[in-house]
């Protein structure tokens, strides 16, 4: 499904992946772990197609299609999505004309139809639902004045309404409560299927408890030094990042 | 030289020598008081009128153009502009919407015009007026049983002469500013409305009008009047493209509020702004003020103004009455090398008086704005309020935006408050929608409408849905 | 004959009396940049209120003023010590505009730290002064600089060489005398700061309480690349002085320039701020407070001009205005074309205790780039009742808790003061300016001494 080859990014200057290579297949579920400073929010940020970052050489492919060709539009309209770690504030624009234009614009991508309006809100309550997310919530502004927790519910909530095929996740745990992390997690676990993947970047280990992953990778330096499975973040978690450095250096 | 030539030659002096023929359809240009003279016998207006007229001339013969806005424009000769031209005969139009300039349609098209007004709007000669005749008749009788008067000002100033001489003028004198005084000689037409003692107007003076207005444009004159406990909510402008071939028009709106009285002023201005160069564009300079002269009194301003080369316009306030409120809301928006400066002045001269300022400025392409406002507390006012909200938003790296908010306070019991920021439609706010698969150009409008949401809402209802399509329309290409 | 006219003519003839009693003719180069300021000055006429700039400020106290030059720098060392900054400093000190080498303290100058007075240095540094001199502060830009470079005779040129780091300050101190006759002197102050030097200038403005004199000073600041200056205006005037004061910048690439503009005192206070960041990566701070009663009138001008990407700026300027007093605030930032990733910010707070003081306050923005943050706001107001309730519920009266509100409102700039001395000693007079009903005195001893 995702293919990342020898992916080299610079930002104002500064080389921040060096070499980077990743295969993401339908229906797994990776997870990306690393030190401070080691790339990792980098690489997404890179697939959705954020413009301060310059890749110097690699290539990255989606389903066949040359990703660092296409606009950062369609690549979200190819199922390409991003989980912000910041969720950006919009004033005045409500939530729900963001999920409506959103999935419209999927569907026109798709040559659907647009949704009829009844369609729509009924979609949405269901999600809204799922997410424990009060009705009110739709008529705010787009993250203006949410809780950290609020934010990140309505990261997922966007994820449940647009079904990407791949999703990454940008520390989407940073900030939450247990409760809230629950929630999340049950997000993103009913978003999981044969035709789904789901990229996951995160600090810590916690967060794996809840959403399980088939792929462990560890990020040092701009490169994947190790990569596993969930025994692995255990490891990260009682020994920390030092011994990974150490051997990727030897 | 030809014989036909000469007869031209012939003819032209001629016209030029009949100014004082009130069978004429124009005048020449320039201004005298034969002029003035022209215009009034033209209406039919009785004497005291004329005079008013001429002592405005008068004035206005003493006065400077004022030069103190942030606009840049060549200078005007005043006696190259004809001041007086009956409206075009149905001939001389299109006599269909097949002849009108398909662009034009286009963006009807794109705003949501019903079907029946683009064909006014466009300027086409349209049989029995559509179905305006009978609209207005109902309307008439609507008002006529509440006991509102709406009418042109020429009609009310031949019909209701005592009322007009009473407020005429008293809001905004004849000598008040450079513009001001020459639209108190020499405006043409405009529109009157007076609601009685507790009388709320049934009904929005809106739609409909708006058409007739178009070609009323260069000289209006607008004066309102609400008696004790009356309200009435008024919208002048159209969202559609206007067209008019006089560059300069100075309006003037008169509103004058009494005790516990309601006047909602709604604008929407989309002269023409010119061509990608400026050239041509309409200039606007506007005088309207509002004087709360009764206890309790509210008046309210709301204006999208997206049209016009050159824009000089400051809505106003004289807060007189004790706890009267004024607000002001304010979307502008400048696009290739349009300028606008404008904003309100609060003059809190009451007691307990309060108001309101929303401005939200869009400075796109190669053009210049400025919000320029006054805020004055009076010694007298006790306990005043003021807040003040003042966007800007910048799109490329062309265009400019300004702020000169001027605040003077005298009393110590007063709280006056302004917030502004300045900042361009963020990076990541465009990452963010565009990551969720909304196009860019899509997104632009998004975040626009919600930076404006503030002063939209406080439209009326289907106006509102036609501002927002404004805008997108207004901000085309302004992006990429 | 105009007013402008009338007072340049008795200027020019007791200037001239000076000049011949003088043991050296001023140099050439000297006399023309006179003769271009007194015909700029004669061209402009003093200001009306017709003058935008002017608006809210009448000048006519100036303007049909009768003001003599002092012949002299007497003055009593012990009313100096008294009156003076309290500061281990390297000082110069002036009296009515005149240097007194008695008063001042220039020993221990550290090697690549220039300091002198501005006859001396007009006289024997023409290379360093000459081309300095009126490059920031042009005659174009108001009246009272022209009068300032045309009749400027004193003053004080501090030169900062590359890498110097200046460790104690350096005060300008001027005083001003209680004459039988009032009057003026334009001093001149040319500050520049080499490359990563470092220093903290105040000038120190105060006098006898019957003082009834005219300064009219223009200050010009150069920042080279890496420099840090810290300065401050300290305006402590009698309350019949009239004090017109410009102080102009110029910025290098990431120099960091912090400005205090502090004024209590002066019957008619007229300062200009015109700021130029020039070069990216230069930062500034502006910090204002001034406090007016009886009749005063304190009008601050600043003006900021983003002229290069990268640069930042913050100004925030208070206000507080008892009895008949008027303040002006217009602050104006301009963000030039292609000035890309700018931040400025700008806020004016104001504090009326009297309702027949006045405040006019205009917070402009002029912006031609758009990838900018600028922000500004202005607001005029009492103090917040709650908090008034809420240290009431602590058992303070009604009266001190306002006078402590009213003490907070200020210190929000007096905070940003690194100078100890100097920030007792404004929290010191601003709660001594404060009606006495609100009886802080004793609560400000405790705070200082508990700082002691």
């Amino acid at each position: 499904m995702l293919e990342v080859k020898d992916l080299h990014v610079t930002v104002e200057g500064n080389e921040i992946l060096k070499g980077l290579s990743l295969t993401v297949n339908a229906g797994e579920v990776h997870a990306i772990m690393g030190p401070n400073g080691s790339g990792k929010s980098t690489l997404s940020a890179v697939i959705a197609g954020k413009e301060d970052y310059e890749v110097t050489a690699g290539s990255i492919t989606f389903e066949g299609r040359d990703v660092l060709e296409m606009e950062i539009e369609e690549r979200a309209q190819a199922g390409l999505l991003l989980g912000f770690q910041y969720p950006v504030e919009i004033p005045g624009v409500k939530n729900i004309y963001l999920l409506k234009a959103a999935l419209n614009a999927q569907r026109k991508a798709r040559g659907e139809e647009e949704i009829p309006a009844p369609d729509f809100m009924k979609l949405v309550r269901e999600k809204l639902a799922f997410m424990k997310m009060d009705a009110s919530f739709l008529q705010r502004a787009v993250n203006e004045g949410f809780s950290g927790g609020e934010k990140k519910r309505n990261e997922i909530l966007q994820m449940l309404l647009l079904e990407p095929k791949l999703a990454m996740l940008d520390e989407i745990d940073s900030g939450l409560d247990i409760d809230a992390m629950k929630i999340v997690a049950d997000g993103v676990n009913s978003l999981r299927s044969e035709e789904r993947a789901v990229l996951m970047v995160t600090h810590y280990q916690r967060l794996l408890d809840y959403i399980t992953p088939d792929y462990v990778h560890v990020l040092v330096d701009g490169r994947i030094a190790k990569s596993g499975d969930k025994a692995l973040a255990l490891e990260l978690e009682s020994r920390g990042y030092e011994w990974v450095l150490e051997e990727s250096a030897a | 030289m030809a014989t036909e030539e000469m007869e031209q030659l012939v003819r032209r002096e001629y016209t030029q020598g009949f100014v004082t023929d009130i069978e004429s359809d124009t005048v020449p240009p320039g201004l005298d008081e034969s002029v003035i003279a022209f215009i009034s016998q033209k209406k039919g207006e009785p004497q005291w009128m004329l005079e008013w007229r001429l002592e405005a001339y008068h004035q206005w013969l003493k006065m400077k153009e004022p030069s103190w806005a942030h606009l840049n424009y060549p200078p005007i000769d005043y006696q190259a502009i004809s001041y007086y031209s009956a409206p075009k005969k149905p001939e001389d139009r299109p006599q269909s919407l097949d002849e009108v300039d398909p662009k034009l349609l286009e963006t009807y098209e794109k705003l949501g015009i019903p079907l029946h007004e683009r064909a006014a709007l466009a300027g086409v000669a349209v049989d029995a007026v559509f179905d305006s005749v009978s609209v207005t008749t109902t309307f008439k009788e609507k008002l006529g049983e509440a006991g509102v008067i709406f009418c042109s000002i020429s009609e009310a100033i031949r019909e209701y002469p005592e009322l007009v001489k009473k407020y005429l003028g008293t809001v905004v004198p004849q000598g008040d500013n450079f513009f001001a005084a020459l639209n108190s000689a020499v405006f043409t037409d405009g529109s009157f409305v007076f609601v009685p003692e507790g009388v709320t107007c049934p009904m929005e003076l809106s739609t409909y009008f708006r058409i007739n207005a178009a070609n009323t444009g260069q000289f209006e004159r607008t004066l309102i009047v609400c008696e004790k406990q009356a309200q009435v909510s008024y919208l002048e402008g159209c969202t559609a493209p206007q067209r008019d071939e006089n560059q300069l028009h100075a309006a003037i709106v008169e509103l004058v509020a009494l005790e516990d009285a309601y006047i909602k002023y709604s604008t929407v201005q989309n002269w023409y702004p010119g061509d990608e160069d400026g050239k041509g564009g309409i200039y606007n300079f506007v005088t309207k003020r509002a004087d709360c002269r009764g206890d309790r009194s509210k008046v309210s301003w709301t204006q999208v103004e997206t049209g016009s080369a050159i824009t000089w316009k400051y809505p106003s306030c004289l807060l007189r009455g004790k706890d009267s409120v004024g607000e002001f809301y304010s979307v502008a928006v400048t696009n290739g090398r349009q300028q606008a400066d404008t904003g309100t002045k609060m003059i809190h001269i009451g007691e307990g008086t309060k108001s309101t300022i929303v401005s939200k400025g869009i400075s796109a392409g190669n053009s210049e704005q400025s919000y320029r406002g006054l805020v004055k507390i009076g010694p007298r006012a006790k306990r005043a309020r003021n807040f003040t909200q003042c966007d800007s938003l910048l799109i490329g790296d062309r265009s400019g935006a300004h702020t000169f908010p001027y605040q003077e306070i005298g009393n110590s019991t007063a709280t006056v408050e302004h917030e502004a920021t300045t900042s361009k439609i963020g990076e990541d706010q465009l990452f963010y929608c565009r990551q969720r698969g909304i196009s860019e150009e899509d997104a632009v409008n998004m975040i626009v409408n919600g930076f404006c949401k503030d002063v939209f809402q406080e439209l009326p209802m289907e106006f509102a849905v036609e501002a927002e399509a404004l805008l997108n329309v207004t901000l085309e290409g302004a992006v990429g | 004959m105009s007013a402008t006219r009338t007072f340049l003519n008795r200027l020019e003839e007791r200037i001239a009396g000076r000049r011949e009693s003088a043991a050296t003719p001023e140099p050439s180069w000297v006399a023309a940049r006179r003769q271009a300021g007194t015909a700029r000055f004669e061209a402009l006429g003093f200001p009306t209120k017709r003058d935008e700039a002017w608006k809210y400020t009448d000048v006519r106290r100036i303007s049909e003023g009768d003001f003599a030059l002092a012949q002299n720098a007497d003055f009593s060392p012990a009313t100096a010590a008294t009156l003076g900054l309290p500061l281990d400093a390297i000082r110069l000190s002036f009296v009515d505009g005149v240097f007194s080498a008695k008063l001042s303290d220039m020993a221990d100058l550290p090697a690549g730290l220039g300091v002198e007075p501005l006859s001396s240095a007009m006289n024997t540094n023409h290379e360093a002064v000459g081309g300095s001199l009126g490059r920031l502060a042009g005659v174009e830009f108001s009246p009272f600089t022209a009068l300032n470079t045309a009749f400027a005779d004193e003053g004080a040129v501090i030169r900062i060489g590359s890498g110097v780091v200046v460790e104690k300050p350096i005060v300008l101190q001027f005083y001003s005398r209680a004459n039988a006759q009032p009057v003026m002197s334009h001093p001149r102050v040319l500050i520049e700061a080499g490359a990563r030097s470092q220093a903290t200038i105040i000038e120190h403005y105060v006098g006898e309480a019957e003082a009834a004199n005219f300064t009219n000073v223009v200050s010009e600041v150069l920042l080279e690349r890496g420099a840090i200056l810290s300065h401050y205006i300290l305006q402590e005037g009698s309350l019949q002085d009239a004090h017109v004061a410009s102080l102009h910048i110029d910025q290098g690439r990431d120099s960091r320039f912090t400005s205090f503009n502090i004024n209590l005192g002066g019957a008619l206070v007229r300062n200009d701020l015109v700021a130029d960041l020039n070069a990216e990566g230069a930062e500034a701070n502006y910090f204002g407070l001034f406090f007016a009663q009886g009749r005063q009138h304190v009008d601050n001008h600043t003006l900021v001009n983003h002229n290069a990407p990268h640069t930042f700026s913050n100004e925030n300027y208070k206000g507080i205005l008892g009895d008949r007093a008027r303040g002006v605030f217009n602050g104006k930032v301009i963000v030039k074309r292609d000035s890309q990733k700018i931040e400025a910010h700008q806020s004016n707070a104001n504090l009326l205790l009297s309702d027949r003081a006045e405040i006019d306050t205009k917070p402009e923005l002029e912006i031609y780039a758009d990838d900018v943050k600028c922000s500004h706001g202005a607001t005029t107001g009492q103090l917040d009742e709650e908090a008034v309730f809420a240290l009431r519920t602590r058992g303070i009266d009604e009266q001190t808790a306002r006078g402590l509100l009213t003490l907070a409102f200020a210190g929000e700039v007096m905070d940003m003061v690194a100078l100890d001395t100097v920030a007792e000693r404004v929290e010191r007079a601003v709660a001594g300016k404060l009606p006495e009903r609100f009886n802080l005195g004793d609560l400000v001893d405790v705070a200082t001494a508990d700082q002691a």
